[in-house]
């Protein structure tokens, strides 16, 4: 039952029409599917996964579709597509020292074991456009090498951790709940887990600027890559019936273990610190600026004096989050006229004043 | 294997809108302390358990909040009810609960057992629902404050005699303090610690 | 009932038990922001997802719903807004006040005088009146906590000494019960005096910033002043151009380039109901009767 209102109502499903036909485009040119999507903007849609904080990339595919290509409102669709998920539990943490690696590269050695494995990425591209792509082209057959069933390949962090040379993890308590600031509105001092959530969920561009920010002396804590992994990782989950974890399936995930500034005390040994970076798929940048703005809000941990944007938990958990942002920057084309009509009133009423003011003392 | 007894009896047979309503006499009572509402009275729970404390909490109680039974109502059956319809984890200490229910026709109780919130956070306090046998006899309450306008008459019956003390100091400590709901088989009302006691009778 | 694929107003029952705990906290502690763990809702933060969220968790199939933005029924949000709740909850809708039992608005307060068997939900951009004195919500947790309201009476006297006035035209500050200073959300302060002692329940809701708070009816709203400043609530020089009413809130609609203005009422069904009454502005000419009697 719908009692119909003047314009508004007809002005907002021609809007909807409108974007429809220009999401569609020039009808001459074919429709782009999901699964093109999905296999050829792959870098969008795990974008749009780890800040979205849903593995579908399917449902992200669609998301970049629905979105005509924006990012941001991709995100919030997936968002609000997650938020009406039944929960389950929670999954056991993922093991990436098991991961099987496509891409592992570390800045800390020259060479370890596993190797330096380059894999898909941009790094030593040269910028050059290429015209050939305008085409089409096949690419050439990639080089493979025969899987080696023995090849170990352990985590940089821990090849360090075995010196004791690295600060130590602090012992997992698995009796502790699992904070998730999508089910708690989020309080101050926030843990690490859920400013780790925080980040991982926070905006790409927001955490490069940040984590470049410490770079130029914004909070400085002295970074190396220790190591970046991009692999599968199986899930598994611990069914209480079961008694026993069960794997759920693999998903692709980005790591970026930075080694920072060494610390130590007269009874501490001097360790180097960590700051840790995870997203989903292959998202080196999200990675490393994560790992990097990390370390700069664990400042108090180490006495560190708070004073640059990027240490300010309340400041970067507040503002990370570009859903959030992007509605409250553009909540400002909502109607304001009451408001303004209020200033608009006041303002011209102070300037009565002044000028009967200046009238009187004439 | 041991089958209970009896049966479960039944929840909320359509929890959307039973829930609802239930809800909305809850907030109504909160609103207007002194209002009686009715609320609960398709439900039948079990022994111990007064329809409109059921429905109370069946509306707003789940996994995520501990609930409290008094000893009057801990060895009934009133515990597997609520943690079977509601999925209310039962706590023993009263402090740690987000929800209580007692009975107060067999028990006195003290309101500063229970949780009282802290200065930054007022609201981590518990909401206590005492079961009585009146809300239209015994000892008259009289109280001001919001959502009253000038003053408002409660009738409880089974108030302990310290009651009148008891609900000054929770006044007192304002805005900590605990929220209590008054219930008498499917009616309810309710004192949200804003509420100031002006007299009190016999 | 509904052929929905979402639960009755959208929200899953889990989350309306969470939001409607919070509301009951937020009536019994009047003022104070309780935290919620608001959701993410299928329209963009800063649109309503907070007033959206408490309006979802109270409603129910008795209930008259309308939705007013700036006054009006019919700006655009408040038309989406609706037409969710159409959509999810089947509820009735209305535009006219009288007839509703749960309003929700954004900067308004209705002219007509709410009645106990309603609730008015305002949707609230930055509920934390300190904020912009203290960016920082550790700390003004803290001046919450102590009641320690002084720098918020600096800055107002501060205004003082350099404008004549407290500089405050919408969004002004009120204290509550005479406990905690609390944001009106950005109603115009010509609208603050409806908040004391009104016969309805106020909810506010701001998604973003994840907290719900109230007003019980009957409670003492002050809008914070000084002794030689008191609060006035602002006038207009004009009485409205279609209804002639002299005692609403007025929207300036600019109808030339040459500084033609008019000045019409902004709650929409105010307005509508004097002129089917037979008031009329000098818009819209005499009186009919004036003019019945002419002809």
């Amino acid at each position: 039952m719908y009692v119909a209102v003047k314009g508004g109502e007809r002005a907002i499903d021609n809007a909807h029409k409108l974007l429809a036909d220009k999401r569609r485009g020039d009808r001459e040119v074919p429709e782009l599917s999901t699964a093109q999507i999905r296999e050829q903007l792959t870098l969008a849609v795990d974008r749009v996964m780890t800040e979205g904080s849903l593995y579908d990339r399917d449902l992200a595919a669609l998301a970049v579709k629905q979105a005509r290509g924006d990012m941001i409102e991709a995100i919030f669709l997936l968002r609000a597509y997650r938020t009406t998920l039944p929960r389950f539990g929670v999954s056991e943490p993922l093991e990436t020292a098991q991961m099987l690696v496509r891409r592992r590269i570390s800045a800390t050695y020259k060479d370890l074991p596993g190797g330096q494995v380059l894999g898909p990425t941009f790094d030593y591209t040269h910028r050059l456009l290429d015209f050939g792509l305008e085409s089409g082209s096949e690419p050439a057959a990639v080089a493979t090498a025969p899987a080696d069933p023995d090849a170990t390949m352990p985590r940089v962090t821990d090849i360090i951790a075995g010196e004791d040379l690295i600060e130590r993890n602090p012992p997992a308590d698995p009796a502790a709940p699992v904070g998730d600031l999508t089910r708690d509105p989020l309080n101050f001092p926030a843990g690490r887990d859920l400013r780790l959530q925080n980040l991982a969920r926070g905006d790409e561009g927001f955490l490069l600027a940040l984590a470049y920010s410490t770079q130029r002396g914004y909070g400085r804590t002295h970074p190396f890559v220790g190591e970046i992994r991009l692999g599968e990782v199986e899930v598994e989950m611990f069914v209480e019936d079961l008694g026993f974890a069960v794997p759920l399936g693999d998903i692709t995930v980005t790591e970026c273990q930075m080694v920072n500034q060494f610390k130590g005390s007269a009874t501490e040994p001097p360790r180097f610190t960590r700051g840790y970076g995870l997203g989903f798929g292959h998202c080196e940048r999200k990675a490393m600026s994560m790992a990097l703005v990390d370390r700069a809000l664990r400042a108090d941990e180490f006495d560190e004096e708070r004073k640059a944007p990027a240490q300010d938990e309340e400041f970067v958990l507040s503002h990370s989050d570009n859903v959030q942002a992007t509605g409250f920057v553009e909540h400002l084309k909502l109607p304001h006229y009451v408001d303004f009509q209020a200033e608009l009133a006041f303002i011209r009423q102070m300037r009565r004043e002044q000028t009967a003011a200046k009238e009187a003392a004439e | 294997m041991t089958l209970p007894a009896s049966p479960m009896p039944a929840g909320f047979s359509d929890p959307v809108f039973e829930g609802q309503a239930a809800f909305r006499a809850l907030m109504d009572a909160m609103v207007r302390p002194g209002l009686v509402v009715t609320a609960g009275a398709a439900l039948a729970p079990p022994a111990g358990l007064m329809p409109a404390a059921a429905a109370a909490i069946l509306a707003i109680c789940d996994f995520e909040t501990p609930l409290w039974l008094s000893p009057a109502l801990q060895g009934g059956a009133a515990g597997p009810y609520l943690r079977f319809h509601a999925g209310a984890p039962l706590v023993t200490d009263p402090a740690s609960a987000a929800f209580a229910v007692l009975d107060g026709r067999h028990e006195a109780f003290r309101l500063t057992d229970f949780a009282q919130g802290d200065a930054s956070y007022p609201d981590r306090s518990t909401t206590v629902l005492v079961q009585v046998a009146s809300l239209t006899a015994g000892k008259q309450i009289v109280v001001a404050g919001p959502g009253i306008a000038g003053i408002a008459e409660l009738r409880i019956e089974d108030l302990p005699d310290d009651f009148g003390a008891q609900w000054q100091a929770n006044r007192a400590a304002f805005p900590l303090g605990v929220d209590l709901i008054f219930v008498s088989g499917n009616q309810l009302v309710a004192l949200p610690r804003s509420a100031r006691l002006v007299g009190e009778a016999a | 009932m509904n052929a929905s694929p979402y639960n009755f107003a959208y929200l899953d029952e889990q989350t309306k038990r969470m939001i409607r705990r919070a509301i009951l906290k937020a009536i019994a502690i009047p003022g104070y922001q309780v935290p919620f763990a608001s959701r993410e809702m299928p329209m963009p933060y800063g649109w309503g997802t907070g007033g959206v969220q408490v309006t979802a968790a109270i409603l129910g199939p008795e209930d008259v719903l309308k939705v007013i933005d700036q006054g009006a029924d019919d700006t655009t949000n408040a038309v989406s807004i609706r037409a969710f709740f159409a959509k999810t909850a089947n509820v009735r809708v209305t535009t006219s006040t009288a007839e509703a039992t749960v309003i929700q608005t954004r900067h308004r307060i209705p002219e007509m005088a709410l009645t106990s068997r309603q609730v008015l939900v305002y949707q609230v951009p930055i509920p934390e009146p300190l904020r912009f004195l203290e960016p920082r919500e550790t700390e003004t947790r803290t001046m919450h906590a102590l009641a320690e309201y002084g720098l918020m009476h600096v800055k107002l006297y501060e205004d003082i000494a350099r404008y004549g006035h407290i500089a405050t035209s919408y969004d002004y500050p009120v204290e509550v019960a005479g406990r905690y200073v609390m944001d009106p959300s950005p109603i115009p302060k010509f609208d603050n005096p409806k908040m004391d002692n009104c016969d309805a329940l106020q909810l506010f809701g701001a998604g973003r910033e994840k907290r719900i708070y109230a007003i019980p009816p009957h409670t003492r709203v002050v809008s914070l002043d000084f002794d030689d400043h008191p609060f006035e609530r602002n006038k207009f020089d004009h009485p409205c151009a279609l209804c002639g009413a002299s005692e609403s809130y007025l929207d300036e609609v600019v109808t030339d380039d040459k500084g033609g203005r008019m000045f019409v009422c902004s709650d929409t069904d105010f307005c509508e109901g004097r002129r089917a009454e037979g008031h009329r502005g000098h818009l819209l000419g005499d009186e009919p009767a004036a003019r019945e009697a002419a002809e």
